[in-house]
């Protein structure tokens, strides 16, 4: 062996090596960044993001605070009709009712109406999953298979249009709104289409195809909870019938908590609203179908301008103004450490 | 193991396992030689020795008790179904490869784990996510893994195939037949030839040489470079021609297969005779014949059978500690899931019984489920499944791929490649790595390790003139470079032309024909017990005993002294071109107590004449008191030699009167036939003989260090890393060689040796070393130890002012083992620097290691080269073998293998650091990202009425882990350093936080889970309280569930990827390419999982149709994105940058500068101070055991050599030290220690 080794050691030249290649990866030399955590850097990070922070703070409160917004919880206000709809058996019967409020200010701008429900959890998991996406894209697709159920067929076979949990839950109180003049009222004109996303209303919602939509949806049966058949949903508009109907399209986008607000219509802004909603009286009109006294949910109608963050929603900026602060103070906080810690340090050298 | 069961090779032959244990095991490699290596799993091993022979093989199913193997006769043998020849190691083929790989991946737990959640996410009523978020990541990492056990399957089949297709010669029915070596059945009669591998274990029955002996070569079974003897029977040894042989039909009745390799007990029945077989009479496989031309076996044992393979298969899986660590961690985190689950699952029953039972209308209960009670028991499993990432099957997978990439760092590293043996450092175990950053003990072996066993003739001193030294350069310790030519021996055509020697004027007084250089040389040429192989004319190959005996017989033969042949009786040399054969008289062998070897020789003349060769010590006692002039001359040699780290022997001769002799040799001979007290007689005989001898002159060989040993002990010293030498080797030897490498040094404060040999006086001894150590520590800082001492005594001696050192002897150390004295022993022991143990066995080896382990709680490692080091490379955490050697056993059983001793600073400073940095960062980061990703559906819970409902789209928890956030922490894993490698070199203490555990540890756990924890409440509550009654800028609804999905998702990989972007801290291209890709990839992803295309495709499965776009669109969605990350982010810079401030580990690096750099001068002074100290006297070079004296005389009875593993016997030995210190007891000097004693020959 040992004779071997000293052979083969002579005669190296010619056999592969076996050294391993001088390369920069294998040797772990790689041309690196080596960042550190210096005084410098960490302090420009901290009052950079300080200042970052309380500049978008200060904007978004300012913004937020430009929002008028309107909200009035109706689930009370219409107590007969409330309870009437909590015997299931008077589904057919109408029940309206309406409520009155002032607009002490004119609401410039683009007005739009919300209704919003509390403690309906559209989120909940056999909730969310209750739909047939197949179906809704006007496929033809047997949705015994798919996660409606029981909302999926009747006990007869035949199947529901559209099928699950979330349809069948779907909001169906109308709202009108009318402005109180001179005793007399008159009615605010509200767009009903337009108010989905584009992608929802153009790609992910499609009506079956045929030469009309009620036989589209023949064989098919309305959910259980709907007074109305799908393709009767608007009948003014073709467009926005069936599937595609925006209120439907919105409803069908689950929201993520239990207490959220769906856009409803937007104020066409002609005539009389064309700079918005002025003040005076008002009142909505509602036809009050939607039961949620039974799991102890409110109903709000709402209306709101928006600015370019959205909403009236103080969070975003309060949060940006608290850690701007917080980012400020603590770079402070930690020049002061460090400065005392310095002095430390010399002495320390010093010794 | 029932898988395992026959295999069909040689398609006729059923190769039957014996023991399960090969199912598990695996040969790998033969690389050249013999060299298997064979891993199972301790327990299974262990398990499967009491059933050993039962495993339902081809229906053999009894318990073998005895073995009876007639020879010559296969029907009989066949009836009890021995295991055939060949040998299986490899687990799979083709067929069986895919349930058996699979069988075996899911008993791994986690794997067992991920396939149980896969199961209950088939169940409709609770599946909370798809079945692909689980699969896809479980097939990932089974066919990973299942791909790298077919690989090293496949190479398994084909090393099998390559050993069971040896060649060998049966003699089957009278005619010697080339068979294949699996095809070689028990009781078959093979002959081997010289050099062959011995194909299994076989009964010698006759050979080429006299007697019956042949020599073998056991390197690659117990690793022992020496040949040693195996002799056949008498009644057998006759049997010399293939006809005689055929007619042989002796039966043998043995014991069953065993691992025992120096045992074996059998009897041969044979002509109505029964004959007692030995070990002596065995050749076990994996032998080579050497020096014999041929012989015949009988197979007693045949392929998984054989104690080669019995014995193998020895090694435990080995766990780093971090792998521990992490499986608690993660039986906690399990632990947590299931309160989790627990938690939400209550909370699930309470919301169903107060406002599910109210939404019923338009949510109803599912089918079966009657009770908000068991709504909530559903949702637990529903919980279980989602928040199962707490624990990523991907965690596994990516450690061993970080490991995996530090160990190709091992293998590729060119700082640990050495060129003179062309072996590159190989990591063989890829999971230990992180370790290596955690090593407090070493434990090192001597031989080969730390010295090169390479012995060199390097000076000598005749007749008063000392020879050797290079005249005109600087010194022995001038570069190669500088030195002149080497003598050229030219002249001598039997020269070595290995053998170097720098001073021309000893040839010269050779040439001139100088007779006390003759004498000197003929002495070297003719007291030796080497043997001697003359292949063709001229070429000699010398066999020693030991290298020392190697080196001198072929320092002689250079100079024109060629010991050429031995018979029992004479000795041939050639000397000067003239060979002359002297009767060889006796051996007066070596053994320890004597320290010395004779040979009486009578010259062709007829002159009798004993030459002597010994340990100075013993030797100078014993002259004629005419060499008073000519000792004090040599002395100072030897001091001078040995000052410079060269072990010594004194030479000597002396004229017998023919009467004395005659008179002596006879009662010699009734010595030795004396029933009793044989040895006592001798020794007594030999030391009457040995006397009044004239003194030749003395040699010095040099004991090579390996290159750049001290330099490393000192460096893993700072680096407070142990350092332990167990050594086969004498006391003097290894205390020699501590001095030398600079483990013991004359600064010590004192150098215990502990000697004593019955229980009792190695108790006195330790207890002893204890109380200096403490008196001094005492005397150092008084007032504050008083408090302490009442404390535990180990808290004070680990604070022990001073340097110590510990040495002691194999006998004592035996004691101290013991049960109630190993405490103490290791109190004493690592309270000081150095710790020596010599004399040690192969077992007592790895019992140190064990007792270390079992106490000290710390990462060991063990370094060797040898297979005596076998035991202890295997027992400690991390086992090092040195490569490139001749033995490869050590390598087998290391981790880790490189060729120099001095690559162990690298290992461990370097590659050690950084994979065990790496590993944590790793570690901290993986939990990190895991809790922030999965406490979101917890806190979500508290919303979506306990649901189990996702807070993200479910493509994105699958790909989560395996995509959007997997390479980016393995660049940092892989490629991560926090210095460069030049600085853990320069400051070693950069060591410590791996020894201290710092980096990963319970807390440090805690601190990542929080950070995860808080990160994830961030990342919920933020877009929770944006997302409340938020609208879109153009007033549509903003809060729907797929854009709260889009968000959360978005700002968790943003806030993850930052901060692994503040995690990292080298950036290299990989790391730039996979953080940024990694985001990149994200969006990519997002968009496609959210486009059009898809969505038609698959309406169902895509239905975040048109999100991205419409989400990510919208200015609140990144301001609220980018609050996440400021808020998430911000805090930890800010507790980084104040631990960094505060409690800088880094600036203590700076601040160690100071300290290092001083430390460092102060050692480089010691260093070469000590270099120079001389003051220490070397050991003498001689082996470990007594020679083949007395086989060369008596050419027959020889002493069984092959015990090395047991050989150690617990001898009395006047220590050399001892002796020292008697000596200046009486000069009644107050230095009582070796090292006081080094201090005062230092002043003198």
């Amino acid at each position: 062996m040992k004779n071997k080794t000293s052979v083969l050691s002579r005669e190296g030249e010619a056999q592969p090596s076996r050294c391993p290649d001088n390369s920069a990866f294998k040797q772990q030399r790689l041309p690196a960044w080596k960042p550190q955590l210096t005084i410098a850097s960490v302090l420009s990070c901290f009052f950079l993001t300080g200042a970052f922070c309380l500049t978008v703070g200060v904007c978004l409160v300012l913004s937020a605070n430009s929002v008028r917004e309107i909200q009035i919880d109706y689930s009370d206000k219409c107590s007969d009709c409330s309870k009437l709809r909590e015997n299931s058996s008077n589904w057919n019967k109408e029940c309206h009712c309406s409520i009155n409020f002032t607009l002490k200010e004119d609401i410039l701008g683009d007005v739009f109406m919300y209704y919003g429900l509390q403690n309906f959890y559209q989120n909940h998991r056999r909730y969310v999953i209750s739909r047939s996406d197949a179906q809704l894209l006007g496929r033809n697709v047997n949705i015994q298979r798919s996660n409606c159920a029981p909302f999926s067929t009747y006990r007869n076979g035949t199947p529901m249009a559209p099928c699950g949990a979330i349809a069948n839950s779907m909001f169906n109180d109308t709202i009108d709104l009318f402005y109180n003049i001179n005793s007399s009222m008159i009615q605010v004109p509200l767009l009903k289409t337009g108010n989905s996303w584009w992608t929802d209303k153009n790609v992910k919602f499609r009506n079956p195809e045929s030469y009309n939509l009620s036989s589209a949806f023949a064989g098919t049966a309305r959910p259980p909870y709907w007074q109305k058949p799908v393709y009767l949903l608007d009948e003014e508009d073709e467009r926005n019938n069936g599937y595609v109907n925006d209120d439907f399209i919105i409803w069908m986008r689950v929201s993520a908590f239990a207490t959220f607000r769906n856009l409803y219509r937007r104020v066409l802004r002609v005539r009389r609203f064309a700079e918005g909603l002025p003040a005076g009286n008002y009142t909505f009109q509602i036809s009050y179908n939607f039961p949620v006294t039974r799991f102890k949910g409110r109903k709000h109608v709402i209306l709101s301008t928006v600015v370019w963050s959205g909403g009236s929603n103080p969070f975003l900026g309060i949060a940006y103004l608290v850690s701007g602060t917080a980012a400020t103070l603590a770079g402070f906080v930690i020049t002061g450490i460090h400065l005392k810690l310095r002095k430390k340090k010399t002495y320390f050298q010093k010794q | 193991m029932g898988e395992h069961r026959t295999h069909n090779t040689a398609g006729e032959t059923p190769c039957s396992l014996s023991s399960g244990v090969l199912g598990l095991a695996w040969l790998s490699g033969w690389r050249g030689g013999w060299d298997v290596r064979v891993q199972d799993f301790g327990a299974v091993w262990l398990q499967v020795q009491g059933v050993s022979g039962c495993m339902g093989v081809t229906g053999r199913c009894v318990v073998e008790e005895e073995r009876r193997v007639r020879a010559n006769a296969r029907e009989y043998n066949e009836k009890f179904q021995y295991a055939s020849n060949c040998i299986k190691t490899s687990k799979y083929n083709i067929v069986t490869f895919l349930p058996v790989n699979l069988f075996e991946q899911f008993q791994e737990v986690a794997n067992t784990y991920f396939l149980f959640l896969l199961i209950l996410q088939l169940i409709p009523q609770i599946s909370s996510l798809s079945w692909f978020t689980t699969i896809v990541p479980l097939v990932l990492v089974l066919t990973i893994t299942a791909v790298k056990d077919a690989t090293d399957d496949y190479f398994r089949h084909k090393s099998d195939n390559q050993v069971n297709n040896r060649q060998s010669q049966v003699l089957i029915s009278g005619v010697l037949q080339e068979e294949q070596w699996m095809n070689v059945r028990v009781g078959d009669i093979i002959k081997l030839e010289n050099n062959q591998f011995v194909a299994a274990d076989l009964l010698l029955l006759s050979s080429s040489e006299p007697h019956g002996l042949c020599y073998i070569e056991t390197a690659e079974l117990d690793g022992e470079t020496n040949m040693k003897v195996r002799q056949a029977i008498p009644i057998t040894a006759e049997l010399g021609s293939t006809s005689q042989l055929a007619r042989f039909d002796g039966e043998v009745i043995c014991e069953p297969p065993n691992n025992k390799l120096d045992k074996f007990g059998g009897t041969l029945y044979w002509k109505e005779n029964k004959y007692p077989l030995s070990n002596q009479n065995m050749l076990l496989r994996g032998c080579i014949l050497r020096n014999t031309e041929w012989c015949f076996g009988l197979v007693i044992f045949a392929g998984p059978d054989t104690k080669l393979m019995q014995n193998s298969g020895r090694t435990k899986f080995k766990r780093t500690s971090i792998d521990r660590l992490m499986n608690t961690l993660v039986l906690w985190i399990f632990g947590f899931l299931v309160c989790m689950g627990v938690i939400l699952a209550i909370g699930n029953a309470i919301w169903e019984h107060e406002v599910g039972v109210c939404f019923q209308i338009y949510l109803p209960w599912d089918e079966g489920v009657h009770s908000a009670f068991f709504s909530g028991f559903l949702s637990f499993w529903s919980y279980i499944i989602i928040l199962n990432t707490v624990v990523p099957i991907s965690l596994y997978v990516s450690v061993e791929v970080i490991r995996l990439g530090h160990s190709y760092f091992i293998n590729w590293d060119k700082k640990m490649y050495c060129a003179k043996r062309r072996t590159p450092a190989e990591a063989r175990t890829t999971t230990l790595n992180e370790e290596l950053g955690q090593v407090e003990y070493i434990f090192s072996d001597k031989t080969g390790t730390l010295t090169q066993n390479i012995m060199v003739f390097s000076k000598c001193s005749v007749n008063g003139h000392s020879y050797g030294d290079v005249q005109d350069m600087l010194g022995h310790k001038a570069e190669l470079g500088e030195r002149p030519e080497p003598v050229d021996f030219s002249f001598n055509p039997l020269a070595d032309p290995r053998f170097q020697f720098w001073d021309p004027s000893l040839l010269e007084a050779v040439k001139l024909g100088d007779l006390h250089v003759h004498e000197f040389f003929r002495l070297l040429s003719l007291c030796h017990t080497v043997m001697s192989e003359e292949k063709s004319e001229g070429e000699l190959f010398y066999k020693a005993q030991s290298p020392d005996e190697g080196a001198l017989v072929t320092a002689a033969r250079n100079f024109g002294f060629v010991f050429r042949s031995r018979t029992p009786k004479t000795i041939t040399v050639q000397e000067l071109g003239q060979a002359i054969t002297y009767q060889l008289l006796a051996i007066l062998d070596f053994n320890n107590i004597r320290k010395r070897m004779s040979v009486i020789v009578r010259s062709p003349e007829g002159k009798i004449r004993l030459y002597c060769k010994g340990a100075d010590t013993i030797l100078l006692e014993r002259l004629h008191p005419l060499n008073q002039d000519l000792t004090s001359i040599t002395t100072d040699h030897l001091n001078e030699y040995a000052g410079e780290g060269l072990r010594t022997l004194v030479l000597a001769y002396r004229d017998l009167e023919e009467s004395y002799y005659k008179d002596w040799s006879e009662r010699l001979h009734r010595a030795g036939s004396a029933p009793e007290a044989r040895e006592d007689h001798l020794a007594r005989l030999y030391d009457e003989v040995e006397h009044d001898m004239m003194l030749l002159g003395a040699t010095a060989i040099e004991d090579k260090l390996q290159q750049g040993v001290p330099e490393t002990i000192a460096i893993l010293t700072l680096a407070n890393i142990k350092i332990w030498v167990l050594t086969g080797d004498k006391q003097e030897t290894a205390v020699n060689i501590g001095y030398s490498c600079k483990m013991l040094t004359d600064d010590m404060t004192e150098v215990f040796v502990v000697t004593g040999h019955t229980v009792l006086e190695v108790r006195e001894e330790l207890r002893k070393a204890r109380e200096k150590m403490m008196d001094a520590s005492r005397s150092v800082c008084n007032g504050f130890y008083q408090e302490k001492l009442s404390s535990k005594l180990t808290s004070v001696l680990e604070a022990i002012a001073g340097e110590y050192a510990l040495v002691i002897n194999g006998h004592s150390l035996a004691h101290a083992l013991e049960a109630d004295m190993e405490v103490e022993f290791l109190e004493t022991a690592c309270a000081c620097k150095a710790v020596i143990c010599c004399r040690v066995t192969p077992l007592q080896k790895a019992q140190v290691v064990e007792l270390v382990k079992k106490y000290k709680k710390a990462v060991t490692l063990a370094i060797g080269d040898g297979a005596n080091d076998v035991s202890m490379i295997k027992t400690a955490h991390i086992g090092v073998g040195i490569s490139g050697q001749e033995g490869i056993q050590a390598v087998l059983a290391s981790d880790y293998s490189f060729s120099q001793f001095k690559f162990l600073q690298r290992l461990l400073l370097v590659h050690g650091r950084w994979s065990y940095l790496r590993m944590c960062k790793f570690l901290c980061y993986f939990f990190y990202k895991n809790f922030a990703f999965t406490m979101v559906h917890f806190w979500f819970g508290f919303f979506c009425g306990f649901s189990a409902q996702t807070v993200y789209d479910q493509y994105f928890i699958t790909l989560y882990n395996i995509v959007y956030t997997s390479l980016p922490v393995l660049a940092m894993g892989v490629f991560d350093q926090d210095v460069p490698e030049q600085r853990s070199m320069e400051y070693p203490k950069l060591y410590e936080p791996g020894q201290l555990n710092l980096l990963f540890n319970k807390r440090e756990f805690f601190i990542c889970i929080a950070q995860g924890i808080y990160t994830s409440i961030l990342m919920f509550f933020i877009p929770y309280g944006v997302f409340a009654d938020a609208t879109r800028d153009d007033g549509a609804q903003l809060a729907d569930y797929q854009s709260f999905a889009v968000t959360v998702a978005t700002s968790l990989v943003i806030v993850v990827s930052v901060q692994i972007g503040l995690d990292t801290g080298f950036w290299t291209a990989i790391n730039h390419f996979f953080i940024w890709g990694s985001l990149a990839a994200y969006f990519a992803i997002l968009f496609t999982m959210h486009s059009d295309g898809l969505f038609r495709m698959f309406p169902n499965q895509f239905r975040f149709v048109g999100n991205a776009q419409n989400t990510l669109a919208q200015p609140t969605v990144w301001l609220t994105i980018a609050l996440t990350a400021v808020v998430c982010i911000v805090p930890v810079v800010a507790f980084r940058f104040l631990k960094l401030d505060l409690k800088p580990e880094l600036s203590d690096t700076v601040r160690y500068t100071q300290l290092v750099r001083k430390k460092q001068k102060t050692q480089h002074r010691c260093m070469r101070h000590a270099g120079r100290a001389g003051s220490r006297r070397s050991g003498y070079a001689f082996s470990h055991q007594e020679g083949f004296g007395e086989l060369i005389m008596s050419g027959k009875n020889m002493r069984l050599s092959s015990l090395a593993l047991s050989s150690f016997a617990p001898r009395p030995s006047a220590s050399w030290i001892d002796t020292l210190r008697k000596k200046k007891g009486c000069e009644g000097s107050s230095a009582s220690s070796p090292g006081g004693a080094a201090d005062k020959t230092l002043r003198v």
